[in-house]
C-alpha cells in the first residue's frame, strides 16, 4: 500500500516537473483587453452561432481539433464546467479546426459534448491573431472583451478559477 | 532501528526512482517522441538552411491543411496529416521520382512535440522506403510558438 502511495508521488511529481504541460496564459487586464472579433458559423445541427450575440454572458472558447490529444483530454471538462457555471452565465463554444467535418461529429457524440461547436478555418484563425497550434482556448467577459489567452495545454484547475473569477456571485 | 529505517528510506527513494523513471519514460506509440534524436532539426538550423544559397532540402508538412493555409514554412509543400492513410498516400506519391540521396525534412507543428501524431508516421515511411536523408524538424509547443512567434518567415496560402 505504502509502494503505491509512494508510486503515485513518484508521478505526481514528475508532471509538475519541467516538461509537463505548458500553459501560456496571457492575462491583459480589463482595460487593455481587445474585443474579441465577432464571427458567426454554422454548429454541427446547423444552427448559425454568433459570437456577439453570447453578449452578457462569460464565454470560453475554445479551438481544439479530433487529432489533439490534449485537447479531447480536457474537452470532457469543458462538458462538466458549461453545466456546473451554465445557470451562472457561462458559455462554452468549441471551434474545430479540422480539415472534414465527419470526425468532428463522431467526436462529439463520442464525448457526449453539450455546447455548441462550430468548424474553424485560417479566415477565423487569422482573426484571433493566429491558430497555429491547439488547443488555444480564450475566456471572453461580459463585455465581450478577451480576459485571458492559453495557447497549448492548460492547467484545468488555472482556467476553471479565471472562469470563476469572471462569472457573477460567488 | 536506525539502520531499519536507513533501509526503509532507501528503498522509498529506490522506489521514487522508478516512478519519476517510469513518468518520464512513457511515451505513447506513434507520436514525434520515437524519432531519434540525431535525425531532428532544430528551427534555427532549418531557417539558416533556407536561407544559406546551398541547395535546399523538400520540406514537407504533413499536418493539417488548415494550419498550412493559415502559415506555412516558405518553399514547403502540404502533402496531409501523417497519422491518415490518405495523407500517407499523398506522401508515397509525391516522393515516387525523388531520388532516396534527396535531404527531406517533414514538419507539423498542430500540438506540443510529445504528442503530435503526424510526423513520425511519415518519418517512418519515408526509411522504410529506402529514403536516407530525412530529417524532422523539431517543434516542441507547435509551429506558431516555435517559429512564428520566433519571427521566422512564413508563407500563407489557401
Amino acid at each position: 500500500m505504502r509502494f503505491v502511495a509512494i508510486f503515485a508521488m513518484g508521478i505526481a511529481l514528475a508532471r509538475a516537473l519541467p516538461g509537463s504541460p505548458p500553459s501560456s496564459p496571457r492575462t491583459p487586464t480589463p482595460a487593455a483587453a481587445r474585443v474579441a472579433p465577432d464571427f458567426s458559423r454554422p454548429d454541427l445541427d446547423r444552427q448559425e452561432i454568433r459570437l456577439s450575440a453570447y453578449r452578457g454572458k462569460i464565454v470560453l472558447l475554445n479551438f481544439w481539433a479530433t487529432w489533439c490529444a490534449p485537447c479531447l483530454a480536457e474537452m470532457p471538462r469543458f462538458a462538466e464546467w458549461q453545466q456546473k457555471y451554465g445557470p451562472r452565465g457561462l458559455r462554452i463554444l468549441g471551434v474545430s479546426m479540422d480539415d472534414d467535418v465527419a470526425p468532428v461529429r463522431t467526436t462529439y457524440r463520442r464525448l457526449k459534448l453539450n455546447y455548441p461547436v462550430v468548424m474553424g478555418d485560417e479566415t477565423l484563425g487569422a482573426m484571433y491573431g493566429g491558430i497555429l497550434g491547439l488547443p488555444v482556448t480564450l475566456l471572453i467577459d461580459g463585455e465581450g472583451r478577451i480576459r485571458f489567452r492559453h495557447d497549448g495545454e492548460t492547467g484545468l484547475e488555472v482556467l476553471e478559477r479565471e472562469i470563476r473569477e469572471l462569472l457573477p456571485g460567488p | 532501528m536506525r539502520l531499519s529505517t536507513t533501509f526503509r528510506m532507501t528503498g522509498l527513494l529506490a522506489w521514487l526512482c522508478v516512478s519519476l523513471g517510469y513518468a518520464y519514460g512513457q511515451q505513447p506509440n506513434g507520436t514525434a517522441s520515437a524519432i531519434p534524436s540525431a535525425q531532428l532539426l532544430q528551427p534555427e538550423e532549418l531557417v539558416q538552411i533556407l536561407r544559406s544559397g546551398g541547395e535546399k532540402p523538400l520540406v514537407f508538412q504533413v499536418g493539417p491543411h488548415v494550419m498550412f493555409a493559415e502559415a506555412h514554412v516558405p518553399g514547403s509543400e502540404y502533402v496531409g496529416p501523417g497519422r491518415e492513410t490518405a495523407g500517407l498516400a499523398a506522401l508515397r506519391d509525391r516522393v515516387k521520382t525523388v531520388s532516396h540521396d534527396q535531404v527531406i525534412v517533414l514538419y507539423c507543428g498542430c500540438c506540443p512535440w510529445t504528442k503530435c501524431p503526424n510526423v513520425q508516421p511519415a518519418y517512418e515511411q519515408l526509411r522504410s522506403a529506402g529514403f536516407g536523408h530525412v530529417k524532422v524538424l523539431y517543434l516542441a509547443t507547435n509551429f506558431g510558438a516555435d517559429w512564428v512567434s520566433k519571427g521566422f518567415p512564413v508563407e500563407k496560402s489557401r
